[in-house]
């Protein structure tokens, strides 16, 4: 690219200082005088910087290019450590991209954004207006205001809304537009968000990041905070229910992990402090919608939804939708729930209302609209069809529904011209022609260069006390190279942070309202959706399942070596029934089973691989790691920064292990810092987890899960009788694979015998790696589960604390000596046999019916088959 | 005449189902040709809530759910309907041009008028179709009469199509009905609705029950009349005049009307969602009785 200006090498950059000015006046008479029209930086005139910029480019030449570039990285790292993702559907490298951010900030002048703040307010309050008439009197029809065929042939229009629209209270709570400016240094709203609009979150996340890698700078530079918008929001929120003695619960509605933008719902929902919740995790009794949770239903009272409109509710709208809540529309109509945004306000977002908006603003609010939307000629009129169609190659042709893509005219060869013709003439009142607004440029980092790219900002409005409020500040988004003209992030755009400039020092403001009464304090934690209760039980089971299976790879593989080394047979009995172990605890058979066992034995390393890294088998140890990933993924917002950076580690840990399936030597290595990482895991949860419902659950996952795995290895490593010697190492194995060795060793000296390591192991109910002391876990935590049947009198047990109290008291009444004892009839050790089949049965069913009583089964939602009308006479 | 509807709809399911949300469009209309007395929902198992509304097209809906676990759920509706003789004299738009009254629409002006262009355009079920508009057009010769070149689709759509309820379902898509020329009345209506909108007319769909008598001297049987489907054309000055392509008629007070909207998806007399409840037997009977001339 010739026109870039390579920045000098940060090795020079000790001695910068005094050459600054000359440097910086050289830097930005090379900075190419923008692509076409306005450039951020010069303002309208290229001769005269103003003075934030200049102060912002010189500390940036200060820096150098190595060093942005570095720190770029060094955002990227924590956009990424914090799980910042866009997901990119179909995207064959699995479902996550990390936010790419642009390190040099937008730079806008307080007295500039001030008038952009205003025309938003303008137009957010006319919009407002637009939904309550088009779902009430639609008087913008009868008096002409707005074309009918705009209306009803529009997708979003959907009829069921019709009177949801309530009294008294904003109906258009949060707002978006994307912002362009033109040529003529107006700003140019070239598109409406208004059913959900996303980008908040990830704008506020890309401040965080920026305050961390540009400190000093940020620091330097007066910069309105971003907090005072979400405090605002929040505000706004709890004063919908002015009548209500206690907060509101407000809830975010997601449509899951696997929408694109899953990380933001989770981020705003722990950063609000809102529960994040799914559509089955709702349900509507008697017009009220409740929320699942696991101590009972409680009312929702506010949905902040990420659902599309049309998903929201099977009974009146889509009928396909698995998204949304049956009765949902009639809660809303009586008034029962707010939801932000109402349903039906997608109808807003068409462009084809832009050109109507300056009349309707006249028309009710008696003002001139102050922010200009792009050019937009709607075809259902006759005279602006025939300016389309003559202009088709210089405009960008819209559906009004986004029912087909864009087209962009420039790039359409002559055949599409044609097609796309046609398909106007067909149904004209579809489709409208945009201009396309070559949007200013800004100054962009490009390979350790200052480039000018061009620049979209995205700007977001929530209603507050009558009227709206802006973010001062946005996400604007970059195009990635300097041919283009249209951004978006489903092409994997770059964003960069917006610096709204202030002309006092700015103070940051606490999310939090103040408390002055302890009185008012809302008590009690925010309620567990059942659903995350049981993504919980989930992470706890696999998190623990991984960690025993790394375990015991690491046991066979020591043992592997030994055998090696030395050829002594009784290594290769213990490692025989090791294998064995293994084949159970990845259900991958016959494995080192059976029969035909012995030639794979022989040769054992390439199964062992399998059972470790085979991501077709179900519970290899790179799928328990996957299953725990997706488990911990749909919980995102449960999660601290720091629990989440280690999960994130482990992720990584999987696309390394994956792309080196065959790497015996590799796999070695990576076992002990998995380990770590997990046990990291766990000691983050003990330590910063609330101790409520979740994280009983949670632990309770890990004390199963770690309870079957134990009985399985004590099963198949004690229950036969194999000879002094081979007995000997086999006790060893199995203390070195609970990590008990050395505890035994203090304890029982120079002793090892069956006696001592089952009296450790199963029997010692002190010690955290025993039966006995799982056992008496999970009987605790069954007791602080909140109560499902509310009316059982506290002396009486539950049916899994029965069967629990039953295991444990067996455990506690066996006898050492006689779970060692081999029985003359089978020649095994029939007692520990019982034992274990016993505690083994009886905490499957426990678990089975915790699962039942506390998780929602919730069957899938289907059509009553309808009647046709038919006259069958 | 005045009529006392029975209309009874019963699902019977394989397994249980646990709970579901259901929307009723059975309570006959009020406007100027008919009154609805009495309308009275009877459900089993008993609702949990009942809620009644009118929605976007001026349709009473009753919602209701049931939250206790059930294997049959029955609504009977039973409704007193007096329905007035719709014979009318035309005003002065029945004769014009149909180019006419298509135009007057396009270019209106009108408050009144202005919403009643959304019935020209295409909705859920009625696509826009070439093929269809071909068909219409044999009807609508250039400046014929509205009224006279609606008749004779009513009248073509009875005679070059067959009665039969073994042909389609509630899914068939219009391009097979049209293609296959058999269908039941609800094709039949949804066939000439998109007739009239692809030539710019603004038509609607309309739900109803029709009184059947029994052959001359036999006792009426219990159970054998039906709900019954047909629409309506918008003419200016002379509003909706209805048309039943079934029986190629212009419905008379035998006609009992229950809802009107864009095509059989506004008006569905019953849908619901559910959890559970795996395969279903079906079962419909209506009875329209005569209880005063």
């Amino acid at each position: 690219m010739t026109t870039d200006i390579q920045m000098k090498q940060s090795q020079s950059q000790t001695q910068t200082a005094a050459e600054t000015p000359s440097e910086l006046e050289q830097m930005l008479a090379d900075y190419p005088a923008g692509l076409d029209g306005y450039d951020e930086m010069w303002d309208a005139d290229p001769a005269a910087v103003n003075p934030q910029w200049r102060r912002l480019m010189r500390d940036l030449q200060d820096l150098g290019g190595d060093e942005l570039e570095r720190r770029r990285t060094e955002a990227r790292r924590l956009l990424r450590e914090n799980g910042v993702t866009y997901n990119i559907y179909n995207d064959p490298k699995g479902q996550q991209r990390t936010w790419q951010l642009d390190p040099i900030p937008l730079l806008i002048k307080s007295a500039d954004w001030a008038a952009i703040s205003v025309g938003l307010k303008q137009r957010a309050r006319v919009l407002d207006m637009v939904y309550r008439d088009l779902y009430g009197a639609r008087r913008l029809i009868r008096e002409g205001l707005l074309p009918p065929e705009l209306i009803y042939a529009h997708q979003g229009f959907l009829r069921p809304c019709d009177q949801v629209p309530q009294e008294n209270m904003p109906q258009l709570l949060l707002y978006a537009a994307d912002l362009a400016r033109g040529p003529d240094n107006r700003m140019w709203v070239i598109g409406d968000r208004t059913q959900a609009p996303s980008g908040a979150g990830y704008a506020l996340e890309t401040r965080m990041a920026m305050t961390r890698v540009m400190a000093d700078e940020f620091r330097r530079t007066q910069v309105h905070r971003l907090s005072i918008f979400f405090r605002n929001l929040r505000a706004t929120l709890a004063s919908l229910l002015p009548n209500y003695e206690e907060e509101p619960r407000v809830v975010i509605l997601t449509p899951g992990p696997r929408n694109e933008t899953y990380f933001e719902h989770a981020y705003l929902a722990s950063y609000l402090g809102y529960s994040l919740v799914q559509g089955d995790d709702l349900t509507v009794r008697d017009g009220k919608v409740w929320l699942k949770s696991l101590d009972g239903l409680k009312k929702v009272d506010i949905i902040v939804r990420r659902v599309d409109d049309n998903f929201c509710d099977p009974l009146e709208l889509r009928e396909d939708s698995h998204l949304g809540v049956p009765g949902l529309l009639q809660a809303a109509r009586l008034g029962n729930v707010i939801i932000a945004n109402p349903l039906g306000s997608s109808l807003l977002e068409s462009p084809g209302i832009m050109p109507f908006l300056p009349a309707i603003t006249k028309h009710w609010l008696g003002e001139e609209i102050l922010l200009p939307s792009a050019a937009t000629w709607w075809c259902g009129q006759k005279k602006e069809m025939d300016y389309v169609l003559e202009h088709l190659p210089d405009l960008v042709i819209k559906t009004i529904d986004r029912r087909m893509p864009s087209f962009f005219g420039p790039q359409l060869s002559t055949a599409q011209r044609a097609e796309l013709k046609a398909r106007i003439t067909a149904m004209p009142y579809l489709f409208v022609g945009q201009e396309l607004l070559s949007c200013s440029t800004a100054p962009s980092l490009r390979e350790a260069a200052i480039v000018p790219r061009r620049v979209l900002l995205r700007a977001f409005v929530t209603a507050h006390q009558g009227d709206y409020d802006v973010m001062p500040g946005g996400l604007s988004r970059v195009a990635p190279d300097s041919d283009s003209l249209f951004i978006s992030n489903q092409s994997g755009g770059l964003s960069k942070d917006t610096w709204i400039l202030a002309d006092k020092p700015v103070h940051q403001v606490s999310l939090w309202p103040s408390v002055r009464q302890m009185d008012n304090l809302v008590t009690g934690e925010g309620s567990l959706p059942s659903r995350s209760g049981e993504n919980l039980f989930w992470v706890g089971r696999y998190a623990e399942r991984a960690e025993g299976l790394l375990r015991l790879l690491r046991t066979v593989i020591g043992k592997l070596a030994d055998y090696d080394d030395y050829r002594d047979e009784a290594d290769m009995a213990v490692l025989t029934q090791l294998l064995i172990t293994l084949t159970h605890f990845t259900s991958i058979y016959p494995g080192f089973t059976g029969e035909d066992a012995k030639e794979l034995l022989a040769n054992p390393r390439e199964k062992i691989l399998e059972m470790a890294l085979d991501r077709n088998q179900r519970c290899s140890l790179i799928s328990t790691l996957e299953s725990f990933m997706q488990s911990a993924y749909n919980v995102r917002d449960l999660w601290s920064v720091d629990t989440w950076r280690l999960i994130d580690d482990i992720d990584e840990n999987i696309q390394y292990l994956g792309g080196k399936a065959d790497d015996f030597g590799l796999l070695q290595n990576e076992l002990d810092s998995l380990i770590g990482t997990l046990m990291a895991i766990f000691g983050q949860n003990q330590e910063s987890m609330p101790h409520d419902a979740g994280w009983y659950l949670l632990s309770m996952g890990r004390r199963i899960e770690r309870c079957l795995q134990q009985i399985i290895l004590l099963r198949t490593c004690l229950l036969q009788p194999s000879g002094d010697v081979v007995e000997h190492l086999m006790l060893e194995s199995v203390l070195i694979n609970q990590a008990s060795l050395i505890t035994h060793r203090r304890r029982y000296r120079a002793l090892q015998h069956v006696y001592t390591v089952l009296d450790l192991l199963l029997l010692d109910s002190q010690y955290p790696r025993s039966l006995a002391y799982q056992i008496e876990q999970i009987g605790q935590l069954l007791a602080k589960l909140p109560p499902v049947q509310r009316n059982l009198p506290p002396h009486q047990l539950s049916r899994e604390q029965r069967l629990i109290l039953q295991a444990s008291t067996e455990i506690k009444l066996a006898e050492v000596e006689k779970l060692g004892r081999i029985s003359e009839d089978t020649g095994s050790r029939a007692q520990l046999a019982k034992l274990l089949d016993n505690v083994e049965r009886r905490l499957a069913k426990a678990s089975a019916l915790l699962t039942q009583k506390y998780f929602s089964h919730t069957e899938s939602a289907r059509q009553l088959a309808p009647t046709r009308m038919d006259l069958s006479v | 005449m005045k009529f006392r509807v029975k209309h009874t709809t019963h699902y019977r399911y394989n397994s249980t189902v646990s709970l579901c949300f259901n929307e009723a469009r059975m309570s006959p209309l009020n406007n100027t040709h008919q009154t609805c007395a009495r309308n009275r929902f009877v459900i089993h198992p008993a609702p949990d809530s009942v809620h009644k509304r009118f929605d976007y097209f001026g349709n009473q809906v009753t919602a209701f759910d049931i939250l206790q676990p059930h294997k049959e759920l029955t609504v009977t509706v039973y409704s007193d309907v007096q329905v007035l003789d719709p014979s009318r004299q035309f005003l002065f738009s029945a004769d014009c041009p149909w180019e006419h009254v298509r135009d007057s629409l396009r270019t209106t002006t009108q408050a009144d008028l202005l919403p009643i262009r959304e019935f020209a355009l295409p909705s859920p079920l009625i696509p826009n179709l070439d093929e269809i508009r071909a068909f219409a057009e044999i009807s609508f010769q250039p400046q014929r009469p509205v009224l006279e070149a609606a008749m004779d689709l009513m009248n073509r759509i009875h005679t070059e199509f067959t009665y039969d309820p073994n042909a389609t379902t509630i899914s068939t898509p219009l391009a097979t009905v049209l293609e296959q020329k058999r269908g039941v009345c609800q094709d039949f209506a949804h066939l000439g609705i998109a007739c009239l909108r692809s030539l710019g007319l603004a038509a609607s769909y309309i739900s109803g029950y029709l009184e059947t008598l029994p052959p001359p001297g036999q006792k009426k049987l219990v159970g054998v009349d039906a709900s019954h489907a047909w629409y309506g054309v918008h003419m200016l000055d002379d509003g909706w005049v209805a048309f039943d392509p079934t029986n190629n008629i212009m419905p008379t007070d035998q006609y009992i009307t229950l809802a009107i909207g864009r095509d059989f998806a506004d008006v569905t007399p019953l849908k619901g969602v559910i959890y559970g409840g795996d395969h279903h037997l079906l079962k419909v009977s209506v009875d329209v009785d005569r209880i005063e001339a």
